[in-house]
């Protein structure tokens, strides 16, 4: 397969074993309903997010503990940034952009954790995500301003030879928009952690094990922040979407 | 030597696919490095453009994702 960087020592790596999809209680057949590793970590995301988010700012204390203060700098970071891109009217939406935004942090940030799987490193979970803003923007487009939202593809600023042209390639980026919405939170997290992996095979050979420490620690502190940082694109794009359908004329 | 030439087609598709990320790497650079000149020119008007920087980064990334997505394709699915 990919890497078998190991083979003389004997040690086997495939960096990209960790993203199968496997059922939790034994069998090799997956349906809908069962349960596997994906369900256990989704359900593990959801868990952490309730335990900080309810359990945490539960006290409601004047001087917060640690866990309600990253409770309301999360709520905080996400309403700011609902407010900034959106403006007041899109507020309205602000605790399904929320939702959103802690359930690909978790899912990422739970993911970095040895032998923990990544759910959304599956364009699977990560596609469903992108289709739900999709049609809830598209639909919500179509509510709010009527027929007058498709006005958003003809760009009436241009001049009037290059509208057709326009409209078309505005046509185009608007239907690979959750492809690309998708595509680019599992991406970046299953080349992250296979980058992970790779560095981690070198352990198998002596001469580059040093190597290995020194990739695996970087490559660890590079996606932290990547972990972040595609669950804030994720979310801004959601809002800048969702601006669009409030306001398609600019 | 094993395999056949159709193999050693998806291992170099592959690799070419590689490069899509690196000229992906020259877009994000440029998208930060213009930011960071701007940012500099004018400190005060850096912090409420830091969404729109991350945006540009987002859309120049998704090209070399999806060059990525090109490689993985050809070696575990093709």
């Amino acid at each position: 397969m990919a890497t078998d960087a190991g083979s003389g020592t004997g040690l086997y790596f495939d960096p990209m074993a960790q993203f199968e999809v496997k059922a939790l209680f034994g069998g090799d057949i997956v349906n809908w309903y069962t349960p596997t590793n994906v369900t256990l970590w989704m359900a593990l995301a959801i868990l952490g997010i309730t335990l900080m988010l309810v359990m945490g700012t539960s006290r409601r204390a004047v001087i917060p503990t640690r866990s309600q203060s990253i409770g309301e700098l999360a709520y905080g970071f996400v309403y700011k940034m609902v407010e900034d891109v959106t403006g007041k009217d899109g507020l309205k939406y602000f605790p399904y952009i929320m939702t959103l935004f802690m359930f690909v942090l978790f899912s990422n940030f739970l993911g970095l954790i040895p032998l923990a799987f990544t759910t959304t490193s599956h364009i699977a979970v990560t596609g469903v995500l992108a289709m739900a803003v999709f049609l809830t923007v598209t639909i919500l487009g179509f509510v709010k301003n009527g027929p007058a939202f498709l006005g958003m593809f003809w760009v009436t600023s241009a001049p009037l030879a290059l509208r057709p042209v326009l409209a078309l390639i505005e046509v185009i980026s608007y239907f690979v928009r959750p492809v690309s919405h998708s595509i680019r939170l599992a991406g970046n997290m299953t080349a992250g952690h296979a980058v992970v992996k790779v560095f981690a095979a070198f352990a198998g050979i002596v001469a580059l094990s040093p190597l290995a420490i020194l990739g695996v620690v970087a490559m660890y502190g590079l996606e932290i922040l990547v972990c972040f940082i595609q669950a804030y694109v994720f979310t801004i794009l959601t809002c800048v979407y969702l601006k669009d359908a409030l306001h398609p004329h600019h | 030597m094993e395999g056949d030439i159709a193999e050693m087609g998806k291992f170099i598709g592959a690799g070419i696919s590689a490069l899509g990320m690196g000229l992906a790497a020259l877009g994000v650079g440029n998208v930060a490095g213009n930011f960071l000149a701007g940012a500099l020119r004018n400190p005060s008007a850096a912090a409420g453009q830091t969404a729109t920087l991350f945006i540009g980064i987002a859309f120049a990334e998704a090209l070399g994702i999806f060059s990525f997505l090109v490689a993985l394709l050809l070696m575990f699915a093709v």
